[in-house]
């Protein structure tokens, strides 16, 4: 047989819109997506049915959960989260998650049933105008109303989604384009030409970077989520290690460089370590590496690096002089900028210099680490569960927090030794986000424990996932840290509004009775002597696990630098 | 310090694209003093005009958001000694010897003349069609539109820009 009859022989199949979606989505590699059904998703609910040996569908109990169950399978794996949702309600559900995507650059694709193309504008059943609503929240959105159009809008979703500076793709799809009959063939899209994925670098910006570099007496590095993104992490320890100059980490980039590399000094921001913090006036250069100068990272913005030239390097150029000024902006990906500066550098140690982040480190080690992670009296503290978890499952494990002070006190004090093992809320500080990124973290990577930090508070914004986890049987380890306080709040409440606890009280449910119900084995410690059993028991137990600990309900997250403040009048107590 | 700038834009022709460039404006409180949208030279690429009244730090902030849009190809700033810009107005006004007066000394087309009214249009900057409407005002003007303002840069850099960045970026590019 010629090469010529086999191509006329493979005729596209005729496939519905429907039939055509799931398709698609395989054809981009997907096997395990979280969804909802309801009436203008049905035709795809029932494509789906005959694919379920080659795609898990997770059924969530709300649609924001799926968003957030593909960001974290998203943020674990560094593949695309698929979700699908219907339209109206369903998809009005899904926002915050798109939103909590659209801030921490996460890769996600929702694709959203739609009313048929004749009734749009009509006001009709469950019809939201769903690409209005999205375009705020996600990086790109698209209607699609005819069958044939699908193969392609995916195609174009997914490759937005996942290149460049990734985020959330909305593909709405209108019930008509779902039952009509279309030719399938699928190409993956390689290139858009109004979208520059990988932008070129212009030598002259390593140059110059590669000079301030090279002048430099007191560089620190500023390490963001960019480098995950970017699968640089190799490329920014071949960096670290040839400059010698000492690195910090905002939130999400935490897990870039291992906790305990000689030139990890810690953490950036608000709760983040005193020695990043305070010196920050010291330094005379600042290098920024995939990272986007948050206000939780910069304090008052114009005080930060006052002392300090600034190189950043960042795939997207509105980053740059958005909040600081950078002397010299590395505009490209740091998969490919970060070797081309390493190469050109002559070198450095900063013995000296270091020694002083260690000092730094010493000092919050007595006044504030030492207390938080290893105490002998008292009620039972956030930062020893943390410390003696970490300390359990070492390298085996991927970190997920909720939002508030036990996500703080998850960061600073958990352990990181591999890339992705740390999967937050960052830039939209969704409460609830924990529990259902967990379950998506867990089904990303079967082969992690995927140990969840959760305050009493959060853990009941989705606690309706727990029954995700009883029907599809995903062994997260849940840690619910209960000091019966929307505790983030309450210290706020403490320090900024003369201890006026307005409504952050919490009266919660008995969470033994919550957990078997659905299904869940369940631990509850109350005095530092059950720590250990507990955990032991937690990790020995196959499934899925809740263990809860009665925290300090006083205790606060220190150091902090107060809203407003400079990161240098960080705070100690 | 604030001042005008014109903002041209090359964009894919996609539904909702000028509200999510509007949106840019707004989520930064710039107001919009105009917008105008139509196919550029280039089959299936449009083109935006928007004008602004803003600062330099803000507006270069704003261009990058706006390049960042997916379906976005290219934007560039102005300052108004960068480009040449026009804008047109009409004016439907009632016939009478004052109105004739006016017609000439301004240098106004006559679009229509009918029975008791003409339509007059004047092509110029926002201060000379200003200065035509006050100028008509006491004397019968019945209507007044007037368009938002198209430019030209009076560089080459524009076009030069915009042909590297399809060259690169749209492999079909040439065989339009
Ligand atoms: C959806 C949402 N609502 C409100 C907030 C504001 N907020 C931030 S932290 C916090 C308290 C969280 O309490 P809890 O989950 O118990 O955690 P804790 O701080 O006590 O560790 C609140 C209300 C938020 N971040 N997200
Ligand atoms: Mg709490």
């Amino acid at each position: 047989m010629s090469i010529t009859t086999i191509d006329t022989a493979i005729e596209p199949r005729i496939l519905t819109g429907s039939q055509a979606i799931i398709e698609s989505i395989i054809a981009e590699g997907t096997d395990v997506m979280f969804g909802y059904p309801g009436g203008q998703v049905i035709p795809i609910y029932d494509a789906l049915y005959d694919y379920t040996d080659r795609i898990h569908h997770v059924l969530v109990r709300h649609e924001q959960a799926a968003v957030h169950a593909a960001e974290g399978y998203a943020r674990a794996t560094g593949r695309v989260g698929v979700c699908m949702v219907t339209s109206g309600p369903g998809a009005t559900n899904a926002v915050t998650g798109l939103a909590d995507a659209m801030m921490d650059s996460t890769p996600v694709v929702l694709i959203s049933g739609q009313v048929s193309a004749s009734l749009l504008g009509t006001d009709s059943f469950q019809e939201t105008n769903f690409v209005g609503i999205t375009q705020a929240v996600t990086k790109w959105n698209i209607q699609v109303k005819r069958a044939e159009d699908i193969p392609d809008a995916i195609s174009r979703a997914f490759y937005i989604a996942r290149s460049g500076r990734p985020g959330p793709v909305v593909v709405d799809i209108t019930k008509d384009a779902q039952v009509a009959r279309t030719p399938f063939k699928y190409s993956r899209t390689e290139n858009i030409r109004s979208y520059v994925s990988r932008p070129e670098v212009d030598i002259r910006s390593i140059e110059d970077a590669v000079q301030l570099i090279n002048l430099s007496r007191r560089p620190m590095a500023l390490v963001g989520q960019g480098v995950q993104l970017a699968g640089a992490e190799k490329e920014l320890l071949a960096f670290l290690e040839k400059s010698g100059m000492p690195a910090a980490s905002t939130l999400l980039g935490l897990s870039s460089l291992p906790s305990s590399h000689p030139q990890n000094v810690g953490m950036l921001g608000m709760h983040g370590n005193y020695g990043p913090n305070v010196k920050n006036r010291e330094c005379d250069l600042l290098v920024a590496i995939g990272m986007r100068f948050d206000d939780r990272v910069t304090g008052r913005v114009e005080d930060f690096g006052i002392n300090a030239k600034v190189v950043h390097l960042e795939i997207d150029p509105s980053e740059v002089n958005k909040l600081i000024y950078a002397d010299v902006p590395v505009i490209g990906d740091i998969k490919d900028t970060l070797p081309m500066i390493t190469e050109r550098i002559s070198g450095g140690k900063y013995e000296e210099w270091i020694d002083e982040f260690r000092a730094c480190y010493d000092v919050e080690y007595e006044k504030i680490i030492r207390e938080e992670t290893c105490p002998t009296s008292g009620a039972v503290r956030m930062g020893e569960v943390v410390h003696k978890i970490s300390t359990a499952v070492r390298d085996s494990a991927i970190m997920v927090t909720d939002v508030g002070q036990h996500q703080m006190m998850a960061a600073r004090y958990f352990k990181y030794y591999n890339p992705r093992s740390i999967i937050t809320s960052g830039g939209l500080g969704t409460m609830g986000y924990g529990l259902p990124a967990a379950i998506g973290a867990k089904l990303g990577m079967p082969g992690k424990r995927v140990c969840l930090f959760v305050g009493d508070g959060g853990f009941q914004m989705n606690i309706q996932e727990l029954c995700t986890i009883l029907q599809t049987r995903v062994g997260v380890k849940i840690i619910l840290l209960n000091n019966g306080y929307l505790g983030m709040v309450r210290q706020w409440q403490e320090l900024f509004f003369n201890e006026r606890y307005s409504f952050t009280t919490l009266v919660n449910p008995d969470f033994s009775l919550i957990a078997a119900a659905n299904g869940i084995e369940y631990a509850r410690v109350e005095k530092r002597d059950d720590l250990d059993a507990a955990i032991e028991r937690m990790f020995f137990h196959d499934d899925a696990f809740i263990m809860e600990v009665k925290v300090d309900s006083g205790e606060n997250v220190f150091p902090m630098v107060p809203a407003g403040a400079a990161v240098t009048d960080i705070m100690l107590e | 310090m604030e001042k005008e700038y014109i903002i041209t834009i090359f964009s894919e022709n996609k539904v909702g694209l000028l509200n999510q460039v509007t949106t840019i404006f707004t989520c930064r409180n710039i107001n919009i003093e105009s917008v105008t949208a139509s196919e550029s030279a280039i089959s299936g690429i449009h083109r935006y005009t928007i004008v602004v009244h803003t600062d330099q730090e803000k507006i270069e902030k704003v261009v990058k958001q706006i390049e960042k849009k997916v379906d976005v190809l290219k934007a560039y700033v102005y300052t108004l000694d960068q480009v040449v810009q026009q804008e047109i107005a009409m004016y439907r006004v009632r016939r009478s010897a004052s109105i004739e007066h006016i017609v000439r000394k301004f240098n106004v087309r006559v679009l229509e003349v009918g029975e008791d009214y003409m339509v007059l249009e004047k092509t110029g900057h926002a201060s000379e069609t200003r200065e035509l409407f006050e100028n008509l005002k006491p004397h019968g003007l019945l209507q007044f539109v007037r368009s938002g303002v198209v430019s030209l840069p009076k560089s080459d850099a524009e076009r030069e820009d915009l042909h590297h960045y399809l060259s690169l970026h749209d492999p079909q590019y040439g065989n339009y």
